[in-house]
């Protein structure tokens, strides 16, 4: 993985310097509460219903066993003893106290992270593919690009007061995991018709309350044009994106009002004028890029006798395998997940004893390194075949061999009402009612690969809008009450959900899902995932089966 | 009234004109971006030094024609928020090629002005009463920058070493 030098560990160190004068300036009064908001956002604090929340950057989703324990130094110290995975693959503590968050900056620094830009109306985390580097599917490895990104947007000096937050997306394979179409921008790395590489731009998607497919800008963009490209769309955006009212401030909104074609002259007039100026060197791409080629594969067998054994007689094991596996590029290497999803445990929480010990556990099985999903999950990518039986036992042992990857229990939910001043409904509570139809892992398995998002509010922190099954909770004279969406995607074919009908009571949710659990079962043919189901019959048996009593 | 100019506490020298009324013969006069427009020659060469103040939502490339004539240009920015003002100091010194005074002045914070700064601000007017020494400090909380901007002109890519 990347590695600062004296420059990168300098800007880390000298931000959180910064902070914590920012911070002692607002305890001691000099700075008001409204000055001090953008500025503590844009160093990831918020300040939420029980204590502030600290997100802390883990750029495109990378940690190394170092980093990964000083996150649980962080969560036993500063927190109480556990954090929280996001969607955009970074790690949220709930617990800090605000006089120490720049305690805790410090202590990042020390390994490489930050929490710089997490928050606020600025350039956000770049975010990318969990398997990245390892997929047999990928034209190249996308974070070298992401790294970049990361530098070019820390402190970029021209846009860290844009009208609203603004995210960027990298995906380098064929199959989307990186949900680029529904960012405010998505880079795509493409083959021009010279067999040349480089990015196919997307602008303008987005979930939240406004979800909006992104559409094409660019369809292909040299890598040596890269920043420029990005500082000419950030430049128009920050000139023209509305500041009148915050729910129409992002890039969206200005695409879609100004239209993609007079947006695109737009972007293209600003970037004839600076094109030049800033050329992204192929020494620097290949300077980053060296940084995340350091695996020494060995040559490895693709099968291995145990494992084909276990396979065939360990029913946990095999399921395990097929759910939390997937095929890597090299043969005798396989990438394996690790669910964060237990079943009646909050989505994406984990303690800082299961940190630790699996941060001892990367070093001995996957190079040291491990990945966060934008699912919120972990993975570790590059584990040999032979060893995925030990493997197995030690994450069982440590509770973090939950078989779910991809099932309908491997939820991703936002915080919601216990944690989130903005929620307007409880998020984990459902999931947990869900998974309670699933005592039966065999149940699970049946019903295939099914995505369920839930979002407390219609921010759609959890992603509703591009679940396969959407659950947004809302508010209905005081109590909670959730809308189903039925049919979103955010992978290639990219869809927003359909509305099933009526919000329903906290209480139905888990029986309304049972009920389209049910009616995809008779629905489904041959072995048809439940997105391919919905898309071929419509929302319209679900709404007969849900609504039939109503 | 002291300002912070080019890294350094001094008096200032100009007024900022509001409405109509007249030029003072002579003097350092800040007018707003539509009186500019409409400013007779006669009343621009009456002055000793002309400067024009532009608002964050006003078209900063309104200013080009009249480039040859300003010694100033003030960036009211409020609300501190409102970022536009970064990318008018930049479209100034980058593409309309302004070699002139550029100041911030209005609502903005002292952990804007390092930013500010590296956009080509010179010079920074507070409100009365602001700790101008402790203000100065700003620009040096950060000794790295990534970005070539007007303060360094290569991106860190090519200063690594």
């Amino acid at each position: 993985m990347y590695q600062y030098d004296h420059h990168d560990q300098t800007i880390v160190n000298e931000r959180a310097a910064q902070f914590r004068e920012q911070t002692r300036r607002f305890l001691a009064g000099e700075l008001t509460e409204d000055q001090y908001r953008p500025l503590r956002l844009m160093n990831g604090l918020y300040i939420q219903r029980h204590a502030p929340m600290l997100r802390v950057a883990i750029p495109y989703g990378l940690l190394s066993s170092r980093q990964l324990r000083m996150l649980a130094h962080i969560a036993r110290t500063y927190d109480r003893g556990y954090g929280h995975f996001t969607t955009r693959q970074n790690i949220q503590y709930n617990w800090p106290q605000l006089e120490q968050v720049p305690d805790i900056l410090d202590c990042l620094a020390s390994v490489q992270m930050h929490a710089i830009q997490t928050s606020g109306n600025c350039i956000r985390n770049t975010t990318s593919d969990h398997l990245a580097g390892v997929a047999a599917d990928e034209l190249e490895d996308p974070r070298p690009y992401c790294e970049i990104i990361r530098q070019w947007s820390t402190l970029h000096p021209e846009f860290a007061f844009l009208p609203r937050k603004f995210k960027i997306a990298v995906s380098g394979a064929e199959r989307d995991r990186a949900a680029t179409q529904v960012h405010d921008i998505g880079l795509q790395l493409v083959r021009n018709a010279e067999g040349r590489a480089g990015f196919e731009v997307l602008v303008g998607g987005g979930l939240g309350r406004t979800p909006i497919i992104g559409v094409v800008i660019r369809p292909f963009l040299e890598k040596e044009d890269l920043l420029s490209y990005l500082e000419a769309i950030l430049r128009v955006y920050n000139q023209l994106g509305r500041r009148d009212n915050k729910y129409k401030a992002r890039i969206k909104i200005l695409v879609k009002e100004t239209g993609i074609e007079t947006f695109s002259r737009l972007v293209e007039d600003e970037w004839n004028l600076i094109r030049d100026s800033i050329k992204l060197d192929a020494q620097e791409i290949e300077r980053v890029t060296r940084d995340f080629k350091t695996r020494q594969y060995q040559t490895l067998p693709t099968s291995d006798a145990q494992v084909e054994t276990l396979l065939a007689g360990n029913k946990e094991f095999a399921a395990w395998h097929r759910r939390n596996t997937v095929d890597h590029k090299q043969p005798g290497y396989r990438a394996v997940f690790i669910s964060l999803k237990p079943h009646g445990k909050p989505p994406g929480d984990m303690t800082d004893a299961q940190m630790d010990a699996v941060a001892d556990i990367i070093d001995r099985y996957s190079f040291g390194e491990i990945r966060v999903t934008h699912t919120q999950n972990l993975v570790l990518a590059d584990v040999e075949t032979r060893k995925l039986p030990e493997l197995w036992k030690e994450l069982s042992s440590l509770e973090l061999a939950t078989a779910n990857v991809g099932t309908a229990t491997d939820m991703i939910t936002c915080p919601g009402l216990e944690f989130c001043s903005l929620a307007n409904a409880a998020s984990i509570p459902v999931a947990n009612g869900i998974q309670t139809l699933f005592d039966d892992m065999d149940y699970l398995y049946d019903l295939g690969e099914i995505r369920i998002n839930i979002s407390g509010c219609m921010n759609g922190c959890g992603h509703h809008t591009v679940g396969h099954i959407g659950i947004l909770g809302v508010d209905k004279k005081g109590e909670e009450w959730y809308q189903i969406t039925l049919g979103g995607s955010s992978a290639n074919e990219a869809s927003l959900g359909e509305r099933l009908g009526p919000s329903v009571a906290r209480h139905e949710v888990t029986g309304v899902m049972e009920k389209i659990f049910l009616t995809f079962k008779d629905l489904r043919e041959g072995e048809e995932s439940f997105l391919e189901t919905v898309r071929r019959t419509g929302i319209e048996p679900f709404q007969e089966r849900v609504y039939e009593n109503h | 009234m002291k300002i912070i100019k080019s890294g350094h506490i001094v008096e200032d020298q100009w007024t900022h004109l509001d409405g109509e009324s007249a030029l003072p013969s002579g003097a350092s006069v800040t007018v707003g971006l539509d009186r500019l427009e409409t400013l007779p020659e006669s009343e621009r060469q009456i002055v000793s030094q002309l400067g024009v103040r532009i608002g964050p939502d006003e078209d900063v490339t309104r200013v080009k024609a009249h480039l040859h004539q300003l010694d100033l240009v003030v960036l009211a920015m409020n609300p501190f928020t409102d970022g536009r003002s970064f990318s008018q100091a930049r479209i100034l010194r980058e593409q309309l090629g302004f070699r002139g005074e550029i100041r911030a002045s209005g609502d903005f914070l002292r952990d804007q002005m390092y930013y500010l700064h590296r956009l080509g601000v010179n010079s920074f007017e507070f409100a009365g009463g602001t700790d101008l020494n402790d203000r100065l400090k700003a620009f040096s909380e950060f000794s790295v920058t990534y970005q070539a901007a007007q303060d360094e002109p290569q991106p860190l890519y090519r200063r690594r070493g």
